[in-house]
Formats: structure tokens, C-alpha cells, sequence
């Protein structure tokens, strides 16, 4: 099996170094795009690849790109940035990226900034990934030292900085317009859209962001083609994809493999099913926002239709195993916890919501609820639903609450009648 | 007054980017860095040398949790609290955390040695539970490590 982000990666916690990732082809392809290849024949085939951004929303990588203004006429200078943000409860797949192979997602940043011709480049990194904010900052310094970076890079006239900023934290810095706010120095409250970044982002000038993994394929796509891309998969949306499962399974961890690979495959052999004594009650696809799945479910194939079709969400990919010894009360008053104290206040339904819901689920949880509460906290699923809050944190922040009280309705009603967790 | 190492660190900020307004969050840290946290008298002599003004700053000093504008221990315990943390028990790190200190969250030990935090997601869900302390990462802590883990600092 083909896993070009990660089949490199040394297994001893060290990060591939410059001289290793270029034995194992690094920077080749860079080289070959520069001098051989217009900005729009990358776009061009990572359109082709039909590459999907690995960030949480599938959208296609090479329109996205495409709606930047190209040619002597448009504005400057551009920007790219890397959401290195990884905030979302449950997540941990850009970690491993970030901290085991730095100049790949390097390589893939300038590519991606040769192709919209950005000339300034950021990596927007959360505050808590220290070591990753110090593998990136050599390898930057490593990559601007062998030409790569800087003026004329490799002799093709192409110019590019590369910037490490650190984030000061909260999960909205993560949002893509948040995030633009967060680089300014400002409040890291979303923006409308229109206009979108690709044609006014950062300072007003066209900006693409992009995930860490989405652009760590980019290299790969460019070196082997969209074909090759598309073979990776086991469906029809190409490529790999970077799973990983967390909870009371044998073995958490991350695994590289192809979309499409079925849920139970990758909890039962590669995370090596439930601990002893412990069955499935639910699984979060890819993170906190992500609808739960119930276990008639669990051969779904892990791609965005197959989920989608289920009416959850493939997010990120990172799976969150909910035990049959784990309050589903108790889990979704965890997750809301995080929602109502993370919410930017921007908008009133998402952020009275938020903690109206956390206080509600806190009054279940300790033997205070009514019944009408679960009508109440319905209702909220919708009132912050898709088209009734300036941003998508809030339809995120209800997902795993509106399946929770489809799924488990039961278990909320026995908290109501016996007036404690039962759990406990 | 900014020391002259604060001016070079909070300049390499301000090269970075085309406003100094941007390279506000990343002078707080740096200031940070040095002094623990982000006093009113450090505000203002910032918003002197960024040419911005104090509220500007403090717009963005307290959206930002990792900026303190409160006083803080030496060092920094945060404790993961979001969701696979908490299906793997991070909860009785916390108590343990709340024994062996004295302290809540939110708190500062009485001789300023620990402030005690809850966070979100750290990020390292197959290694939950996990703490940070000051820049480390602690994995698979469990309540009988603390012990030795704390008296280390
Ligand atoms: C509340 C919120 C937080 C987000 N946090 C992140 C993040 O930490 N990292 C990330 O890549 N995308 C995050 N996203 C998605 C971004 O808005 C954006 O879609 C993504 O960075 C685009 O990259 P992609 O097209 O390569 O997926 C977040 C979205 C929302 C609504
Ligand atoms: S939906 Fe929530 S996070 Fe988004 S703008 Fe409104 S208050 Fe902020």
C-alpha cells in the first residue's frame, strides 16, 4: 500500500532532515515545477487530482486556487498561508505531520504559492505545538540556506518568504477568516464572505489558506501525476488519508491509508479494537463537530460522501470512540463545554446558545434536568444550524448534540427520572 | 521600559508582516516570555513602542488565551480537558492535580510556584490523558506520576 505522506517518516520520533528527504525525492519535484511548469499547470493538475482539502470542509484545492487573480494586473503582493491550527477536540493528524516531516509541507507551501504567486507565506501554528514550532523553524532556516526559499529560488525568478507565526490560541483562530483576523493582530471574530480570501484576504490582497495535510500531498501530486492520485484511493474522491482513533480502543493512534478504507478496519485492526470488557456505543468521525455514528454503522467507508450519507461528516478524520462504560450525557456535556467557551461572541445565537445548551446538559448531568429540556435543546440544534449564525462553528458545535439526543435519547431520559448520572 | 533583548525579539516580529498591529500578539508573547505576563504598565510602554494604542492591545490581549494579563506562578500546568482526554479520565488527573497543589483551576500556589489551567485539545489524543508543563508535554499521565513529574520543577 502507497502512503506518500508518511511512508518515509523515521519510527524513532525524529524528524526526516534536508539531506534525507531530498534522498527520498524532496525538492525534485519543486525543482522541476519551477523551471518546467507554469503556475497554472500546477493548478491545473492539482485540479485534475481532484485533491480535497484535508482541513474539515472537502473543498477542491485546485478551484479554490483558481479563483485567485492571476498576470500583471492582479493585486500584491499574495499570500499563502498553512492552517497549522489543529484545534478541533479529538484531532491530532497535523501533529504528526508537522513535527515528522517539516520540509514536505514546506516543499508543498511553495509549490502552492508558485501556483497563485504568492510571495509571502505564513504557518499558523497553535501555541501548544512546541515541537513542531522548532522542527519548522530550522527547516525554514534549512530550506531558505539551500535556495529553496528567498529571491530567485532555484534560478526560476520566483520569489517567496516563508514566516512561522505562532498563534495566542482559541479554536476560532483556526476558522479561515478568523484566522486572517488572528495573522492582522486582531480579535479572531470571522469575516463575511463575499468577498472570499482568494481575491481579499489578508491586508485586502488575495490569499489562499490551506490545511497542513492538504498541502503536504501537494508535492506528490505534481511528482506522480493526478492518475497516480486518483489510484490511492478506494472510492472515487482520490487520495490518502491521514485516520486516526483515540478512546479506549488497544491501540490509538494515526494511520496513512487510502480513502474509503471502512471504519471498522481501521478501529478493529489498526487501532486494535475495544479494550477488554468494552463495545462500541458511538463513534465522532473526524472531531468534535462531527455527527455521532452508531455501530450498525461502522462499515461505512471513510470518505465524505460515504459519511455524508450518514448525516455526520468525515471532518478531519480523527475518530473519537465512545465505550459503553462512557455517559453519552457526560461526553456531549464535554464537547458543549468546549463549544460555549470557545464561541467568539460574535453572533448572539451562537454564543447565548452555547452556553444555554452547556448549562442545560449540566443540569441533566446532575440529576437537575426535566423533561422538557431535551425539547429545548432541540430546538437549539436548529437555531444554530446551518444559516443562523455569521460562521460555521455553531451548525459544528450542534452536530454531536442533535445525534446524541437521536441516538441516546434514553440515556438522557434515565438521568431526568433518577435524578443523578447513572453512570456514576 | 523595553529591554533591549524585548526590542530585538518584538522587531523580528514587526519584520514579518506589513503592520505592527500584526505583530502585536506575537510582541505580547515575546513579552511574556521575559516577564511572566502582561502587566498595564507593559501594555502601555508596548503600545508605545508599536505606535498603537492601549485598547487596540487589550482588544487583543484578552481574546487570546495563551496572553495573561493577570499574574502567573513560575510555571504553567495545563491540564487537557476536551473530549478523548476525558473519555480516558482526565478527571482524576485534575483531582489529583487539586490535592497534591491546594489549588483549583484558574489558581496560583501561595509561594507562585504553579498556576493550574484546564485546555482544550492538546492535540495528542492516542496519548490521552496529557498535561503541559511551561513548554512540555506530559503523555499517559497517570495521578501516582504526578508526584515525581512535579517535584522535577
Ligand atoms: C471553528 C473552525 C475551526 C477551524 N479550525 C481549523 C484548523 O485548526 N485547521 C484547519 O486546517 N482548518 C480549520 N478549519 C477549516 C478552515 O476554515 C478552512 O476551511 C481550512 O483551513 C481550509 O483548508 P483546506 O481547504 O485545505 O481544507 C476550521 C473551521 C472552523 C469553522
Ligand atoms: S457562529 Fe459563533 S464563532 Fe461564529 S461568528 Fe458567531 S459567535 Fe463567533
Amino acid at each position: 500500500m502507497e502512503r506518500p505522506l508518511t511512508q518515509d517518516l523515521h519510527t524513532d520520533g525524529t524528524p526526516l532532515a534536508l539531506d534525507e528527504y531530498e534522498r527520498t525525492g524532496g525538492y525534485q519535484t519543486l525543482r522541476k515545477a519551477l523551471l518546467e511548469m507554469s503556475p497554472q499547470d500546477i493548478t491545473n493538475v492539482v485540479k485534475q487530482s481532484g485533491l480535497a482539502g484535508r482541513g474539515g470542509a472537502a473543498f477542491p484545492t485546485g478551484s479554490k486556487w483558481s479563483f485567485v487573480p492571476m498576470g500583471p494586473d492582479a493585486p500584491r503582493p499574495k499570500y499563502l498561508v498553512a492552517n497549522a491550527d489543529e484545534m478541533e477536540p479529538g484531532t491530532f493528524k497535523d501533529r504528526l505531520l508537522l513535527e515528522y516531516n517539516p520540509h514536505q509541507l514546506i516543499e508543498g507551501m511553495i509549490l502552492a504559492s508558485y501556483a497563485i504567486e504568492a510571495s509571502v507565506s505564513f504557518v499558523f501554528l497553535r501555541w501548544e505545538y512546541k515541537v513542531a514550532g522548532e522542527r519548522i523553524e530550522r527547516a525554514i532556516a534549512e530550506a531558505y540556506q539551500a535556495g529553496y526559499l528567498g529571491k530567485n529560488i532555484l534560478g526560476s525568478k520566483f520569489d517567496l518568504e516563508l514566516h512561522l507565526h505562532v498563534s495566542g490560541g482559541r479554536y476560532m483562530a483556526g476558522e479561515e477568516t478568523g484566522l486572517l483576523n488572528a495573522l492582522e493582530g486582531k480579535r479572531a471574530n470571522p469575516r463575511s464572505k463575499p468577498p472570499f480570501p482568494q481575491t481579499s484576504g489578508l491586508w485586502g490582497k488575495p490569499t489562499i489558506v490551506n490545511n497542513v495535510e492538504t498541502l503536504s500531498n501537494v508535492p506528490h501530486i505534481i511528482d506522480k501525476g493526478a492518475a497516480w492520485f486518483q489510484g490511492l484511493s478506494l472510492t472515487d474522491e482520490p487520495g490518502t488519508k491521514i485516520f486516526g482513533v483515540s478512546g479506549k480502543v488497544n491501540h490509538p493512534g494515526l494511520w496513512e491509508l487510502p480513502l474509503g478504507t471502512p471504519m471498522q478496519e481501521i478501529i478493529n485492526e489498526y487501532a486494535g479494537g475495544m479494550r477488554q470488557g468494552l463495545t462500541i456505543r458511538g463513534v465522532l468521525p473526524g472531531g468534535a463537530s462531527t455527527d455521532f455514528l452508531t455501530p450498525e454503522n461502522l462499515n461505512v467507508p471513510m470518505d465524505f460522501k460515504s459519511v455524508q450519507k450518514l448525516g455526520s461528516r468525515l471532518g478531519t478524520g480523527t475518530m473519537i470512540v465512545m465505550d459503553d462504560k462512557t455517559c453519552p450525557v457526560g461526553m456531549v456535556l464535554n464537547l458543549e463545554h468546549f463549544f460555549a467557551q470557545e464561541s467568539c461572541g460574535w453572533c448572539t445565537p451562537c454564543w447565548a446558545g452555547t452556553q444555554y445548551i452547556e448549562r442545560t446538559l449540566h443540569a441533566i448531568e446532575n440529576g437537575e434536568g426535566q423533561i422538557e429540556d431535551l425539547d429545548r435543546l432541540e430546538a437549539h440544534t436548529w437555531k444554530l444550524g446551518p444559516g443562523n449564525t455569521y460562521c460555521a462553528f455553531a451548525p459544528g458545535a450542534v452536530e454531536p448534540l442533535q445525534s446524541a439526543l437521536k441516538y441516546y435519547r434514553a440515556d438522557f431520559e434515565e438521568h431526568i427520572k433518577q435524578k443523578h448520572c447513572p453512570w456514576r | 521600559m523595553l529591554s533591549d533583548e524585548e526590542k530585538k525579539e518584538i522587531r523580528a516580529e514587526q519584520e514579518m508582516f506589513p503592520t505592527n498591529q500584526a505583530a502585536s500578539i506575537g510582541a505580547m508573547l515575546v513579552l511574556q516570555k521575559h516577564r511572566g505576563w502582561i502587566s498595564d504598565d507593559t501594555l502601555a510602554d508596548l503600545a508605545d513602542f508599536l505606535q498603537l494604542t492601549v485598547d487596540e492591545l487589550d482588544s487583543v490581549a484578552t481574546f487570546y488565551d495563551k496572553i495573561f494579563r493577570k499574574p502567573v506562578g513560575d510555571h504553567i500546568i495545563r491540564v487537557c480537558d476536551s473530549v478523548s482526554c476525558w473519555i480516558m479520565g482526565y478527571e482524576s488527573l485534575r483531582d489529583q492535580l487539586y490535592q497534591q497543589l491546594q489549588i483549583k483551576f484558574g489558581e496560583t500556589t501561595p509561594d507562585h510556584k504553579f498556576t493550574l489551567l484546564p485546555n482544550v485539545c492538546l492535540g495528542d489524543c492516542d496519548h490521552a490523558p496529557v498535561m503541559m508543563i511551561d513548554d512540555r508535554l506530559y503523555r499517559n499521565v497517570t495521578p501516582e506520576e504526578l508526584v515525581q513529574i512535579l517535584s522535577d520543577y
